[in-house]
């Protein structure tokens, strides 16, 4: 188990304003690892997908609550931890397929490669009925000081 | 998110403001269709030089863009594509789909 050099967490409603909110408060809280540009556009990409994944399909016709845990670990490691509880996933596995979505024509189905791509790592817990919880990591590349 | 639409010589050219997630894109794919759908453009044209963030939901937008030009013969293209919104699409191989300037 990593040291947990810092956290923030967040609670609020699955609205979908609370989106924007979301990535830029994750933003907000990477910037002491002093990120470049890049993994900052990665860390929000990554926190819009997963936060985007639980107001679509944990709650699709009701409001229920998301929570986002930020973690700053040993060796730069930024954590975080989207949890909802809703619907849940019934096959996990499928779920993460390129272009696989339940959700209708808006949907791309690429919330999961893109978290996959852009994250060091993803993992996804899942119970239909009782809520699913995404954990992603990056390594935020340390940067020489002039 | 706002969208300006400029039509001329059969290019019709949708320009994008603001931020492209979920929240954002709610209404912009019915939009474009009945845009798409009024001018039966010979292009289309996204510009993203005013999209400050893009997410999945942007390549739902460029993939349905692509889908009904495509049935109407014509084609499509990206332009003023910043890093950020890029990146995003290369992941789902828009890139080799249309020309992202």
């Amino acid at each position: 188990m990593q040291r947990i050099k810092n956290y923030v967490t967040l609670e609020f409603l699955s609205c979908s304003s609370n989106e924007s909110f979301a990535r830029t408060a994750a933003a907000s809280f990477a910037a002491q690892l002093d990120p470049t540009l890049d993994e900052l556009g990665d860390i929000k990409t990554s926190v819009s997908e997963a936060v985007t994944n639980a107001i679509v399909h944990a709650y699709p016709d009701r409001l229920g609550k998301i929570s986002v845990k930020l973690k700053l670990l040993e060796n730069s490691v930024l954590e975080i931890t989207v949890r909802d509880w809703g619907n849940g996933i019934e096959d996990i596995q499928q779920a993460r397929q390129p272009l696989f979505t339940t959700g209708g024509e808006e949907r791309s189905g690429m919330g999961f490669t893109i978290m996959e791509s852009f994250m060091d790592k993803m993992n996804v817990r899942s119970t239909p009925g009782r809520g699913t919880t995404v954990t992603l990591r990056k390594r935020i590349s340390a940067r020489i000081k002039r | 998110m706002e969208i300006m639409t400029i039509c001329q010589d059969r290019v019709l050219e949708l320009r994008l403001q603001g931020e492209l997630d979920h929240h954002g894109a709610r209404g912009l794919l019915a939009r474009m269709e009945r845009e798409i759908e009024a001018a039966l453009p010979v292009e289309l044209v996204l510009d993203f030089g005013g999209v400050t963030f893009m997410d999945s939901a942007g390549i739902a937008v460029a993939l349905r863009g692509w889908q009904r030009m495509r049935e109407l013969g014509g084609r499509i293209e990206l332009h003023h594509v910043a890093a950020q919104p890029r990146k995003v699409l290369e992941t789902a191989g828009i890139g080799r789909m249309m020309t992202i300037q």
